[in-house]
């Protein structure tokens, strides 16, 4: 399973969720679980699916934002940052972009995209994913580690995680406040496409129903403004974010087996 | 009243003007005297500075590029070196704090990507008024967010920083700005123009009328009434730009493209030029007609001056041009051929063709008279004292009084606007430890850096102060387990031509080379910023220090809180005294003098807490700064949710103190560990004083010392540590950007 990260101008954390697409199948490869601890055994024929990472055909690459052929990539990470500058509104200018056409028509053959932070911004703004992200309430950027509760949306990104679990993932952001008219919020309840949700008390941005990321109805397209890729290394405090980035090859694994 | 004459509105003085002259064989033209007014401002030629740095050691084994160059940099291993410089945007800050801010930022990390490396860290040492008047909080709003603003759209982390308040900043606030980067050795670029016929590449941001004359009227003068009417002459940074200008800088290299590269800051084109030509010892001729302009009506003069933003400037053999220039079109950054290398020593400036100004290279960059100052000591303290604690207040409402005071109390409000954790690096974020560390897996090792400078106790004696700042900022990185490497500085001042500033900044200065010749830490870059006075007098001295260290193993980081009955102990030859100290700023009582330090022992207690934390043994430790003993117990207490019992009375006793200065007084050389007694008294018998003091327990801090005792609760104790959040932002709801 190949992963592209798409690049923007602008982009911040490309590099990355690279790293962290890399390391989390290093990880499967070599130790088939689910690294957030929770789900306990994964078939292990998830190594399979991951393949030969000493091969940089299975590796995983940028894709620049003018490129429209993603046929060599099995799953797409749309990353943080200030694409195109964000003067406009975050992720308003990305959603033109030619590689964002390339994703909408990945996403529609049941692709599995990831949007974190800016990228979640993005699937909103392009219609992907439901609901919009408005500036905080407090108005300022904020950086802080802080914990999510897994929600019960039905998606291969969750398939490393149980629902109501607790984990630990840093958020950065200025325009993180999760919104959607009553309806939509409800349909999106009522669905269960809530992915995650800011533990009690720790809503960082007036985020409606606490909620912190979301998945499409299929659930193969997730966006969520905290960061998984900066919780897969020991060193920097959480390996919480790692089997969010296992999630399909898991999902695809068992599917499989 | 006449006009004065333009020279002089330029900001030189007669005799330069008649220098020039007589260097030239003639009059300069227009052109020619503003490229003049610039290159030989301060700001550029360090005129009154430079004669007193050639005193600082630059030396080291482990050096890869020192003053003189963009940034400095130092060898990390396995092929790469660390690049780093502090830099100060203190006038522009003061007049637009946001743009000031953000530009600082921005024209830092150019200096890093011009020597062709990453920028992989920012830190910031901020100096404001105090935080009760409206002028404070429109600064500290301002500056904040210019620094989030930048850093956090560059995708470059702001993992550390300090900020002080005390009223000499209040018109002249400090925004220095540092940064740090990483590069492959044998790629790393130097700045000097080569190679006759070689083309001069102009890309980035489009060159408009911002920023005409900021090096020379902001950062050369002192700030007077009716500043508000420079502010045109502030930048507006772009950093959606600069992202860009840094991954085409990344690509153009990787792809080996230019022969050098320079950054365009102060002076513009002027200086960038010019530097690139006298280092290379060669001439070079920049035809304005060719440079992409943002408004199209612009003068030679104005296009040379220019301090817009996110521009750089290459020199590239002319066959790889068309590559170049495709790089930057894929980046969507604008480039153009604007000259040419030449022999003939002489920077020419042309349009469409034709010469407008000529100068010869070393008269523009090398040809600025240097000054000598006359330093004269005041013979008494010159700076306001204000008394905001009664003078019998109990040792408890001290405590809390200290831990409330502005520059004590928490700034997480503030570091969590910026993104501390981009880049994937971060091993510490900024207040989870004294220094910052970052994960160097190029070289399979971590680095750690620090920012430091105390203005109020280099006020009290530029010698002593400086040395301690230096010394504290190796204290930080030994929390972290890592050993100097090298050193940047900030030399913030007020205007040398005043006796008393001269003697302040040769006086630190001296004590700067002192103490990196003592920690063997070479100074390989940095700044100096005079003139930071207004009508209600000079700031404080503050000379900041930056330090890069180097550490095995980021796991071996101490910043772990303390458990129920873990034992304290105090280390190090730690003499407190009240002099200087935040106590006695509170009292109203400050003046001159400081006690006079012991390099060396503080560097051997340095050196043992260096190995302690590396070998694992210790993962509690702090050191004793701001607000002395009682104050970094306390705070320990309150990271970690555990109170303390802790008797200072064997201490005392041994040091021959009082009370007071026992519980509240500063100095170097104090470190606070915690852990096992026996892993303690382990450290024990090396030289360096190991006293335990108490012990981890509670929830409340007690510290006691002879008959003055703290008794505060852990939650008292933390509110007043986290008030100043409240104090600084209650107004912001009005404030608007």
């Amino acid at each position: 399973m190949r992963w592209g990260v798409l690049q923007f101008p602008g982009s911040c954390d490309e590099r990355d969720a690279l790293n962290a697409c890399q390391i989390a199948a290093v990880a499967l490869a070599t130790e088939p679980r689910g690294a957030g601890g929770g789900v306990g055994e994964a078939p292990s024929s998830a190594r399979n699916v991951v393949g030969d990472l000493t091969d940089p055909a299975s590796s995983p690459r940028l894709v620049w934002h003018e490129e429209t052929d993603l046929s060599d990539v099995d799953g797409i990470v749309v990353p943080g940052g200030f694409s195109y500058g964000d003067y406009l509104r975050a992720g308003a200018i990305a959603r033109f972009s030619p590689a964002m056409t390339a994703v909408a028509e990945f996403a529609a053959a049941g692709g599995p995209v990831l949007g974190i932070c800016n990228g979640f911004q993005v699937l909103c703004e392009s219609g992907l994913l439901p609901g919009a992200l408005l500036t905080n309430e407090r108005t300022r950027f904020i950086c802080r580690q802080g914990d999510l509760i897994v929600g019960d949306a039905d998606s291969p990104f969750l398939s490393g995680y149980e629902p109501g679990q607790r984990i630990s993932i840093p958020f950065k952001h200025q325009s993180g406040r999760f919104f959607a008219p009553p309806e939509l919020l409800e349909e999106i309840e009522s669905n269960n496409q809530v992915a995650f949700r800011y533990a009690p008390g720790q809503n960082p941005n007036g985020s409606l129903n606490d909620i912190a990321g979301v998945t499409n109805e299929a659930g193969n397209v997730i966006g969520l403004m905290p960061h998984p890729e900066h919780a897969v290394e020991a060193f920097a405090g959480s390996t919480d974010g790692l089997a969010l980035f296992q999630g399909p090859a898991i999902a695809a694994a068992g599917a499989g087996a | 009243m006449s006009e004065p004459k333009p020279h002089i509105a330029l900001g030189l003085t007669d005799h330069e003007f008649d220098l020039i002259c007589e260097k030239m064989g003639r009059e300069p033209n227009g052109v020619e005297l503003a490229m003049f007014s610039l290159l030989w401002s301060e700001h550029c030629a360090y005129k009154h500075s430079r004669k007193l740095l050639k005193n600082l050691p630059t030396e080291g084994p482990r050096v890869v590029m020192g003053p003189g160059e963009n940034a400095g940099a130092v060898d990390i291993g396995n092929g790469f070196s660390i690049a780093f410089k502090v830099e100060s945007h203190n006038h522009p800050s003061a007049v637009e704090p946001f743009q000031g801010a953000a530009t600082g930022v921005g024209g830092i990390l150019r200096d890093v990507i011009a020597l062709g490396a990453r920028p992989i860290a920012i830190l910031d040492s901020l100096r404001f008024g105090e935080p009760d008047t409206e002028r404070t909080h429109y600064l500290v709003d301002g500056v904040v967010r210019g620094i989030g603003h930048y850093g956090n759209s560059m995708g470059i982390p702001t993992v550390g920083g300090e900020i002080y308040f005390e009223p000499p900043y209040e018109q002249n606030p400090l925004v220095n700005a540092m940064c740090v980067g990483i590069a492959r050795t044998d790629e790393m670029v130097r700045a000097a123009a080569a190679g006759a016929g070689n083309k001069v590449v102009l890309f980035g941001s489009l060159t408009g009328r911002d920023g005409i004359g900021g090096a020379s009227v902001l950062a050369s003068a002192e700030l007077d009434e009716g500043d508000d009417a420079k502010r045109p002459t502030v930048q507006i940074g772009d950093p959606f730009e600069e992202s860009k200008l840094l991954e085409c800088c990344q690509e153009l290299l990787a792809a080996d493209l230019m022969v050098s590269l320079q950054d365009l800051g102060a002076a513009g084109l002027t200086s960038s030029a010019g530097e690139m030509a006298s280092a290379g010892g060669t001439g070079i001729d920049i035809d304005v007609g060719l440079v992409p302009l943002r408004e199209a009506d612009m003068e030679p003069f104005e296009i040379m001056v220019s301090e817009s933003q996110e521009r750089m400037l290459a020199v590239v053999e002319p066959d790889k041009v068309d590559e170049v220039l495709a790089l930057c079109t894929k980046w969507q950054t604008a480039s153009a051929v604007i000259g040419e290398v030449t022999d003939s020593a002489t920077f020419r400036i042309l349009k469409n063709g034709e010469t407008v100004g000529e100068i010869r290279v070393d008269d523009l960059v090398d040809g600025c008279p240097l000054y000598d100052l006359n330093p004269e000591e005041p013979a008494e303290w010159t700076y306001p004292n204000r008394e905001t604690i009664p003078a019998n207040a109990s040792a408890s409402d001290i405590a809390l009084a200290l831990l409330a005071s502005p520059s004590i109390a928490s700034k997480r409000w503030a570091f969590e606007q910026y993104d501390s954790i981009v880049g994937s690096r971060t091993a510490h974020r900024a207040g989870a430890a004294d220094a910052a560390v970052l994960n160097i897996p190029e070289s399979n090792r971590a680095i750690a850096v620090a920012i430091d400078g105390n203005g109020r106790r280099v006020a009290c004696d530029p010698f002593q102060g400086t040395i301690e700042a230096t010394l504290e900022c190796a204290a930080n990185l030994a929390v972290v387990g890592a050993e100097p490497l090298g050193v940047t500085n900030c030399l913030n001042f007020g205007n040398p031509e005043k006796p008393g500033v001269a003697w302040q900044l040769g006086r630190s200065i001296d004590g700067l080379a002192e103490a990196c010749r003592a920690l063997e830490a070479p100074v390989v870059g940095g700044n100096v910023s005079l003139y930071n006075e207004t009508p209600q007098g000079p700031i404080y001295p503050t000379p900041v220090v930056g330090m890069v260290g180097e550490l095995p193993d980021p796991a071996r980081v101490a910043g772990e809180p303390w458990k129920e009955g873990d034992a304290i102990a105090l280390v190090g030859p730690f003499d407190p005294s009240l002099a200087g100290s935040e106590l006695e700023k509170q009292r109203g009582q400050l003046g001159k003098g400081l006690p006079e330090v012991a390099i060396y022992p503080v560097r051997e207690a340095i050196e043992l807490v260096r190995e302690a934390v590396r070998s694992g043994l210790i993962r509690i430790v702090t050191d004793v700064s701001d607000g002395g003993i009682a104050t970094a117990l306390a705070e320990l207490a309150i990271s970690s949710g555990i109170g303390c019992d802790a008797h200072l009375t064997a201490v005392l006793a041994k040091r021959d103190c009082s009370a007071e200065d026992a519980l509240f007084g500063e100095g170097p050389g104090g470190f606070i560990l915690a852990g096992e007694k026996t892993d303690l008294e382990k450290l024990g018998g090396q030289g360096v004083e190991v006293e335990v003091i108490g012990q981890a327990r509670g929830n409340e801090v007690i510290v006691t010392a002879s008959d003055r005792r703290v008794e505060i609760l852990v939650e008292e104790a933390e509110a007043a540590f986290e008030s100043l959040e409240d104090r600084i932002e209650k107004d912001q709801a009005g404030l608007t950007h």
